[in-house]
């Protein structure tokens, strides 16, 4: 049945991609001040969401686990944390191309990349943490702690690096009050969106079927080798 | 709650005394802070000091404060004096806070002496805004002890733990050090404390208040197993 | 009411069960023998005993309370492997502290009462790093018996031990008894353990193997108990 969930996600994500590329390639327009190279917002932006949602599962699952003491919130959090990581991974480079073209530097330490390197960072340090610790339950623990903090410590981040000026392109998305982006071009972002939390849920199921199995053999192993 | 405070300056006590009579923490940070000074004349033209002196000041009482922290809860495990704090009546909230407190002052006695010789090596004028400056340094050393102080309760048992705990401290007092800089860079430059700076305060006390309930509330989590 | 009474207790590590479904009950004024091969949860138990980790299903409860409640912590006393003592610190600085921590009104006096019992009162102001290998293990046993706990737990206590410390240890638990209070020692030291208890709980592979009373043909051969529960024949 999981299996059948996973490869109904990759398959809807395929097909939303596919067809939001013919959009986006050829339905919308360029846009006016940075001509071509402004198509990477369709990939940047629904990584960020994503990432971010990601790791606000992280947090709630972190939660859940602590309260609840059940193994499987602690496989989502992990996994949920790895996948977001990778997404994250893939907003500095699109961010850092997408500098690149527009700004002439391949990095620039304004507000929303430097807080997205420092969330990346924060949350390498929980998957070394995991690395670290052999036993299942004390892992689940104190990488569960160590998810709370570093989540509190991206949105304090985040605000904080805000309150500088910025080089970064103000908010254009009409959710946000920004009101920039021209009608038909909103879109496609959106839907990529879409298209990218099926990736990751695919992605996030896949991880969890693999922690659990690990956790099989490692509570077999230990008991064959108690006496 | 008097019983919770008394525990808690028990617990103090017991650290600071401990090592007043080795000193080994506070002389090898109060040693390595005054080579990154003696490094940072090499990194920086000394000239253009006054710039980057809020940030470098706290670059150096970031990583000399790293080996008081590591210090904290690793010293308990020498002759598993951790498990006869955590099995005793004390609440793990105490002996966190009282940890964090002894922390505080060892950290604040190795930036007394880190700060006049920044000032004397490199000709700043510190005590301009003295009482201002008192009030970040006090502010942004809390910070870095709770945070530092709450790693070190977390990775003590690891067996990664020297590597651990940088890791994945410095991320976290970021929010804290960027605060800090900003506000003792400008400090340093002459500039009082009033308008736009007051959101770095603001961000300061946030981050402090922020953290010390989280680490207080989550440290039961981390001690008991 | 029970000094001691283990409910239906399971540990988890992760998805393997080190203790699965162990309780029992303790009356006070016992000495209990914890026994069990290595690996099989002795340790595991004594530590949710002494409220070092919590059971993921069940209850341990202590006089009727909660273990990890404070007023019970208060009444437990806790002798693990290491000594637990601040090698910087002095014997009485060290009992000094661990009296306050655990409440008592008179730290000082208490200190130095029981300096005087186990025979460390010349060097009450040694700081421990100085003291031989003998001295600390007193110290640790003062520390331990320091605010006359009601339930003891001790996990393998006589392993690092000289002589003289194991004759004061045996008179102490001995004295605990006669008070009323509760003793658990986890050991393998048989004989040492078996002279001085009423009791003995065998685990076996996180299960409990027996939970009675010290029976007449564990006292000549300790071996006994883990011939017969264990199931195997090397003993």
């Amino acid at each position: 049945m999981r299996d059948k969930i996973i490869i109904g996600l990759v398959a809807i994500a395929v097909a939303l991609l596919g067809w939001n590329l013919y959009n986006i390639f050829m339905v919308v327009p360029d846009e006016a001040n940075q001509g071509a190279i402004f198509r990477i917002i369709y990939i940047h932006l629904p990584t960020i969401f994503t990432g971010f949602l990601g790791f606000m599962v992280a947090l709630v699952s972190s939660i859940l686990y602590l309260t609840k003491g059940d193994m499987k919130y602690d496989s989502l959090a992990a996994g949920v944390t790895e996948v977001s990581l990778v997404f994250a991974a893939i907003v500095l480079v699109t961010g850092s191309i997408w500098a690149r073209i527009i700004w002439g530097v391949w990095w620039a330490w304004e507000p929303r990349l430097t807080s997205m390197l420092i969330c990346w960072l924060t949350y390498a340090g929980y998957l070394m943490l995991r690395r670290a610790i052999d036993e299942p339950a004390q892992r689940a623990r104190l990488s569960a702690v160590v998810s709370i903090f570093g989540f509190v410590e991206v949105i304090i981040v985040y605000k904080a690096i805000d309150w500088f000026r910025t080089l970064h392109p103000q908010a254009v998305l009409s959710v946000r009050g920004g009101g920039g982006m021209a009608k038909g071009m909103e879109g496609p972002i959106y839907w990529n969106w879409l298209a990218f939390v099926c990736l990751a849920t695919a992605m996030v199921m896949i991880r969890m079927k693999q922690d659990e199995t690990s956790r099989e053999i490692d509570s077999l192993r230990r008991e064959a080798h108690l006496y | 709650m008097k019983l919770f405070l008394d525990q808690t300056f028990t617990i103090a006590a017991k650290d600071l005394r401990a090592e007043w009579r080795t000193k080994e923490a506070l002389n090898a940070s109060i040693a390595f802070s005054l080579v990154m000074l003696v490094l940072f004349s090499f990194a920086i033209d000394p000239e253009s000091m006054p710039e980057f002196s809020g940030g470098l000041l706290w670059l150096v009482f970031s990583f000399a404060g790293a080996l008081v922290l590591n210090r904290s809860f690793a010293r308990e495990t020498q002759n598993d004096c951790l498990d006869a704090l955590v099995a005793s009546p004390v609440p793990p909230a105490a002996l966190f806070a009282g940890k964090a407190l002894a922390n505080f002052a060892m950290l604040l006695a190795v930036e007394s002496v880190c700060l006049p010789a920044f000032g004397f090596l490199f000709n700043i004028p510190w005590a301009t805004y003295f009482w201002s400056l008192v009030g970040v340094v006090l502010l942004g050393t809390w910070g870095l002890t709770v945070v530092g102080t709450m790693f070190s309760a977390l990775t003590v048992n690891l067996r990664l733990r020297e590597l651990m705990l940088p890791t994945l401290v410095y991320p976290v007092m970021i929010p804290a050090l960027m605060a800090a800089m900003e506000l003792t860079r400008d400090l340093l430059n002459a500039q009082p404390l009033s308008g736009e700076n007051l959101i770095w305060v603001r961000l300061l006390v946030a981050f402090d208040i922020i953290f010390t309930a989280l680490s207080v509330t989550l440290v039961d989590t981390v001690l008991v197993g | 009411m029970n000094a001691l009474e283990v409910d239906a207790v399971w540990k988890y590590f992760g998805d393997f069960p080190a203790l699965r479904d162990v309780g029992f009950k303790i009356q006070p004024g016992s000495v209990v023998a914890l026994l069990g091969r290595n690996g099989a949860g002795k340790t595991t138990l004594l530590r949710i005993l002494a409220g070092l980790a919590k059971p993921s299903k069940g209850s341990v409860k202590i006089h009727g309370s909660e273990v990890r409640d404070e007023p019970t912590r208060r009444r437990i006393g806790v002798l693990g492997h290491g000594i637990s003592l601040y090698d910087e610190l002095s014997a009485m600085e060290n009992l000094v502290l661990f009296g306050k921590l655990y409440g008592l009104d008179n730290p000082v006096q208490r200190a130095g009462q029981w300096l005087e019992k186990t025979g460390l009162e010349r060097v009450r102001d040694g700081l421990v790093r100085e003291f031989s290998r003998g001295m600390r293990q007193r110290l640790a046993v003062a520390r331990t018996f320091l605010h006359e706990p009601e339930v003891l737990l001790f996990d393998e206590p006589f392993t690092s031990l000289d002589d003289k410390a194991i004759a004061v240890l045996q008179k102490l638990i001995l004295e605990a008894k006669e008070r009323g209070s509760t003793v658990i020692m986890s050991t393998h030291q048989l004989r040492e353990a078996i002279e001085l208890a009423t009791h003995a709980v065998l685990i076996r592979k996180g299960q409990v193997a027996y939970a009675g009373v010290r029976r007449e043909e564990m006292v000549g051969d300790p071996g006994w108990l883990y011939r017969t529960f264990e199931g195997d024949t090397a003993s």
